[in-house]
């Protein structure tokens, strides 16, 4: 007698408990507006990233096509990857002496991890993190960027 | 009676994996199969070794890591603070109050994050689709939190030896909050879909059944370990961070079934919810960091620390010899030493308890692949 | 009667007659059916594909299928032409005849099944007074296909999930069969346009008093289980067998299977709706004219398709929401469960029917 009592226990629990199971599933379809989907690249504009958000390696120039790297290598030593790569050149400035300053700063994306690490160590802040994520290009040497822009300056002031 | 040789079953392999959907990567496990009945398991792994030990010989300690973060991807932030600390120790740096707690919280709400995806993972593997979008929902947020305080939804890499990479966002603590209120009301739900279903529980209760004994022996931990009694928290008999001044509980079963694995981690997340709430109010004024030398380099000898992920216990063993860099580098990860129960659990079950058994003990294989 | 197809067919069939030989009118006849059933069917599947795609993505809190057409609704067009330019691959040491066959009998199964469902009144190409033991021989053809095509792709996961399905459609027929026969007690006939108008005073999960419901319960579970479909997708189980018995099938074969999956579930639907929902009758209660009246204005199409999608949506409810049983489990629910719970029933049922208790 026990046995049958639990076997028509067996089934309320299971009918029970799957109900409440279909309850919940019910309870989403019914509000649509709890829908948690973005349709991407329909949102593009108004798609927000957060600031702090590490994309890829950039290199802010100012409106006179000057940018803050003095070529000290500092993130290119620090870097885990070897994603970054100074190619610098000595030129001979106004006054006379003679300075570095960079040739190329190149930068390997295929490579870079985002980590974030040659960021702090900029004595000068010259690169930063942009929030771009599109990475995806349909040629691998398209990956490698040179980060400054031909003919640009180091700004003034900056050692 | 004699015993019917003939009648024997002949028994089979099949290969499970490199590529199959619910080993969770690329892990590979050679079944000896009778029908549907296991009779071995036996995992092949090495799909997706990168040596990361062998890189950390080479890399600066702040570079380090940096590659922690791509081997228990869930639980990268753990991972972090356990090299992390393993310096400071040998640095004998003391960090700031602040970012102890910081520390703590990240890392509590890392394995909240964690649980959720192997929550959804679990229920995909058991069939239940619909549970693995519902996980993604509720871990969507705590991913949101990261990128906006960390710089990054999965490789966060906020740790660095001496604090964090930079202080909290101003908006980091109401989200939190927000983020408590919503899990503390669609954690319910989790028991509804799933835990108190009866398939669900047929599917798990009894299943995958490993012992205290074994479980020790195999050097199981967390959750894993945890279900067969063995009390294995790292976080409760070797406190690090700020968990000395946080009151909780360590989750142990009896059972050591795959049910009891399950509810671990689900009691696990109620606890970390209130560990969240203990500290998120309470975050100490203070820096974010001490300022290290930029060229680390730790005196010569052998500094081990061990932290509590999702998965387990995991450790660091660093060799120094007084270099910039480690002259021996071991990583403790959880998921192989977990792994390595798989076949003491697995036989006499059926495929699908093996899918079941799996899915409990949580298995990322970048971890037990290093 | 307010919408008699029938006065369609005979127009038809009279007009055919006056131009052409019996024979002729016999084939074209044929033709015509062969023609309707078939478009039937493909608008079925494309239809029915999205749906799943879509109630599936609302209980999983998605959008779906939102890119081809208005809200996605050309995404199974698109897929069928993907598939269609798929290359169609085979295993080396696959049976390559047996292997190429399998689809076809799946999908001639499940297109054999469907002709026998009365759409509306007259609306009905085989109507036999055994009506329902060919719909429930016919759906079981079925698993022959899945045997053939777990055993010819010469791959273990297959050859598991084929006999995995073979076990599980032997055990799930009886309790198919058995809750049908539960309703049969009441109508004393086989044949499905009787079914039906035997309900035009009420369908019969009303009119069947608890054993109806407990009948349509049983049938509920056990044809979500015929149909191969989660939480009983053994066959199948994505996450243990990779794709169980149509692993090794791509492109157009490949859809073959998905295809009849869908049109198993719409016959499995439309059989439900008509022997405990009345089909195509509209919704009567005893003798409130007025009411009936009203409720007849209604087209019968309407009402059938309207039955049908309602039981389509459970079933998928279930599928969105259970995990996968294991296959001894599987067993023990039939035969443990389902099957005596069926057989007291149909004795209930008997009683009920022998004392004239039912309305």
């Amino acid at each position: 007698m026990k046995e049958i009592i639990q076997y028509f226990k067996d089934i309320a629990f299971g009918i029970k408990s799957l109900i409440k199971g279909m309850r919940v599933t019910g309870h989403y379809i019914s509000r649509p507006s709890k829908i948690i989907t973005q349709q991407y690249p329909e949102n593009k504009e108004t798609l927000q990233m957060f600031d702090r958000f590490r994309g890829e390696v950039v290199m802010p120039h100012d409106e006179n096509n000057e940018h803050m790297c003095t070529g000290c290598s500092a993130c290119e030593v620090v870097c885990p990857n070897g994603t970054i790569e100074i190619i610098s050149k000595r030129v001979e400035m106004e006054d006379g002496k003679k300075q570095k300053i960079i040739d190329k700063f190149v930068y390997h994306l295929q490579m870079c991890t985002m980590c974030g690490l040659c960021i702090p160590a900029c004595p000068t802040d010259a690169i930063v993190m942009s929030n771009d994520f599109e990475h995806a290009v349909f040629d691998r040497s398209q990956l490698t960027k040179i980060l400054n822009k031909p003919g640009s300056k180091i700004m003034p002031g900056i050692k | 009676m004699e015993e019917v040789t003939s009648l024997e079953s002949q028994e089979y392999f099949i290969n499970m994996g490199p590529q199959h959907p619910s080993t969770h990567g690329v892990l590979r496990l050679l079944l000896s199969l009778d029908g549907e009945i296991i009779r071995k398991v036996e995992p092949h792994l090495g799909y997706i070794h990168r040596s990361i030990e062998r890189m950390c010989e080479y890399d600066s300690y702040q570079q380090i890591v940096h590659l922690t973060d791509r081997m228990d991807y869930l639980s990268c932030h753990i991972n972090n603070e356990a090299v992390c600390l393993g310096v400071e120790m040998g640095l004998e740096v003391e960090v700031p109050e602040r970012v102890k707690v910081i520390r703590t919280i990240i890392s509590e709400l890392n394995r909240i994050s964690s649980h959720q995806l192997w929550w959804g993972v679990m229920g995909m593997d058991l069939g239940a689709i619909t549970s693995f979008l519902y996980g993604f929902r509720d871990r969507e947020m705590i991913t949101d939190i990261f990128e906006e305080t960390c710089g990054a939804r999965l490789t966060m890499n906020y740790n660095i030896p001496g604090g964090l990479m930079f202080d909290i966002h101003p908006n980091f603590q109401k989200r939190t909050k927000e983020f408590v209120e919503h899990f503390k009301k669609t954690l319910p739900e989790y028991d509804d879909l799933l835990s108190n279903n009866v398939i669900f529980r047929e599917r798990t209760v009894g299943v995958g059944k490993i012992s205290k004994e074994d479980a020790i022996s195999f050097g199981c931990t967390g959750p894993t370990g945890r279900a067969s009694g063995f009390s294995c928290d790292v976080r409760k008999h070797d406190p690090y961070s700020a968990y000395p001044q946080v009151d909780f509980k360590e989750i142990l079963a009896e059972e050591g079934d795959c049910f009891a694995r399950y509810k671990c981690r689900i009691d696990e997340m109620w606890e970390s919810l209130s560990i969240i709430e203990q500290l998120i109010d309470n975050i100490p004024e203070g820096d974010y960091k001490v300022q290290t030398r930029a060229v680390i380099k730790l005196p010569a000898g052998e500094y081990y620390q061990k932290v509590e992920t999702a998965r387990g216990e995991f450790g660091v063993y660093i060799i120094s010899n007084g270099a910039k860099s480690p002259y021996r580098l071991k990583f403790r990860s959880p998921g192989f030493s977990n792994l390595s129960a798989l076949n003491k659990m697995a036989v006499g079950g059926k495929i699908a308890d093996l899918v079941a058994i799996m899915s409990t003990i949580d298995l990322v294989i970048p971890d037990i692949d290093r | 009667m307010l919408y008699d197809f029938n006065i369609l067919t005979d127009n038809i069939h009279q007009y055919l007659t006056g131009v052409l030989p019996p024979v002729w009118v016999m084939l074209v006849e044929m033709a015509l059916v062969a023609v309707a059933f078939l478009t039937f069917f493909t608008l079925l599947g494309l239809s029915l594909v999205y749906i799943e795609r879509k109630v599936s993505a609302f209980f999983q809190l998605r959008l779906g299928p939102m890119r081809v057409g208005f809200w996605g609704t050309a995404q199974t067009i698109a897929d069928v032409i993907k598939l269609l330019f798929k290359e169609s691959t085979m295993n080396k040491y696959a049976d390559k005849f047996l292997f190429n066959l399998a689809p076809f009998i799946i999908l001639t199964a499940a297109v054999m099944a469907v002709g026998a469902i009365p759409f509306a009144n007259g609306l009905h190409a085989l109507d036999f007074d055994i009506g329902i033991l060919y719909v429930t021989a016919v759906s079981s053809i079925g698993v022959i296909g899945i045997l053939l095509a777990g055993w010819s792709s010469n791959n273990k996961y297959s050859l598991i999930g084929a006999m995995r399905s073979g076990a599980q459609i032997v055990s799930y027929e009886l309790s198919v069969g058995l809750s049908l026969l539960t309703i049969i007690v009441l109508t004393g006939s086989l044949q499905l346009s009787t079914i039906v108008e035997s309900q035009a005073n009420g369908w019969w999960i009303f009119k069947g008093h608890i054993p109806a419901v407990i009948a349509f319960i049983v049938f509920l579970i056990a044809s979500t289980a015929e149909t191969n479909r989660a939480p009983f997708d053994l066959a199948e189980a994505e996450s243990e067998l990779t794709a169980g018995f149509h692993t090794e099938y791509s492109g157009m074969k490949f859809s073959f299977f998905f295809l009849a999956e869908f049109a198993n579930m719409f016959v499995v639907a439309a059989i439900g709706a008509t022997v405990f929902f009345g089909g195509w009758m509209p919704f009567h209660i005893g003798n409130w004219a007025g009411f009936n009246a009203v409720m007849d204005y209604i087209p019968p199409v309407i009402w059938f398709f309207g039955k049908v999608s309602v039981i389509i949506f459970i079933m998928m409810w279930f599928r969105w929401t259970f995990p996968r049983l294991r296959i001894d489990q599987l067993l023990t629910l039939e035969w443990k469960y389902l099957l005596p719970i069926n057989l007291v029933n149909i004795l209930l049922m008997a009683f009920i029917a022998l004392m004239g208790w039912h309305f």
